[in-house]
């Protein structure tokens, strides 16, 4: 009986063991993750004078919205909106397509979380961004 | 006495086992992904002067770990 309670424990502590090791590193280096990235990298070049200008933020959701509509032309406004729609299309699929290629869909919002955080931090000074309390200034 | 030592047993391990298959998310490597997808957006953001008094732009490096 004892010896098969000392089973027991060593069995405890291997399944442990492999615990810490099963938190492993994150695979970006798929096909689709290159090509959201590209097609995102493209639409940087548009989107940056929308962030300078406050046009548009970073969301506490990992997304961008319209922060400041009045600051666009009347004529540009439909062309912005859909700028940050394909934009948020492109991000969705993104951390989408990051929990997938890892084998765990269901890190999505993990995923979205971390992302959201990444962007923020790494937004220029003077950008708009989204926290808990509500828009604010870097 | 020594059943309920052993019931219990089977129960740790069995608990053990569940928590193993459930992997963890890799919150810091995640977010070393992230930063390196958010650079390769960002990288075109070079000859873009919209700050009057903006220093040459120097190339930020990025946080290269290893």
């Amino acid at each position: 009986m004892k010896s098969l309670i000392k089973l027991f424990v060593l069995l405890y502590a291997s399944s442990l063991s492999t615990l810490i090791w099963a938190a492993a590193d994150i695979e970006i280096n798929t096909p689709g993750i290159a090509a959201l990235t590209q097609s995102m990298q493209s639409r940087y070049t548009q989107l940056s004078p929308l962030y300078s200008s406050g046009a548009v933020g970073l969301t506490a959701d990992g997304l961008i919205a319209v922060h400041d509509a009045s600051s666009i032309p009347l004529p540009e406004r439909q062309s912005v909106n859909a700028l940050v729609s394909a934009e948020n299309h492109d991000r969705k699929a993104m951390y989408q397509e990051i929990a997938r290629a890892n084998g765990h869909p269901e890190w999505e919002s993990d995923i979205r979380n971390t992302f959201a955080q990444r962007w923020i931090q790494r937004a220029q000074a003077g950008w708009w961004v989204q926290s808990a309390k509500g828009w604010h200034q870097k | 006495m020594t059943r309920n030592l052993f019931v219990l047993s089977i129960a740790g391990t069995a608990l053990a086992a569940c928590v193993t298959i459930n992997i963890y998310f890799p919150a810091a490597a995640t977010a070393k992904a992230a930063d390196k997808i958010i650079d390769e957006v960002m990288q075109t953001q070079t000859g873009h002067s919209e700050t009057p008094d903006a220093k040459p732009v120097e190339n930020i490096p990025s946080k290269e770990v290893k």
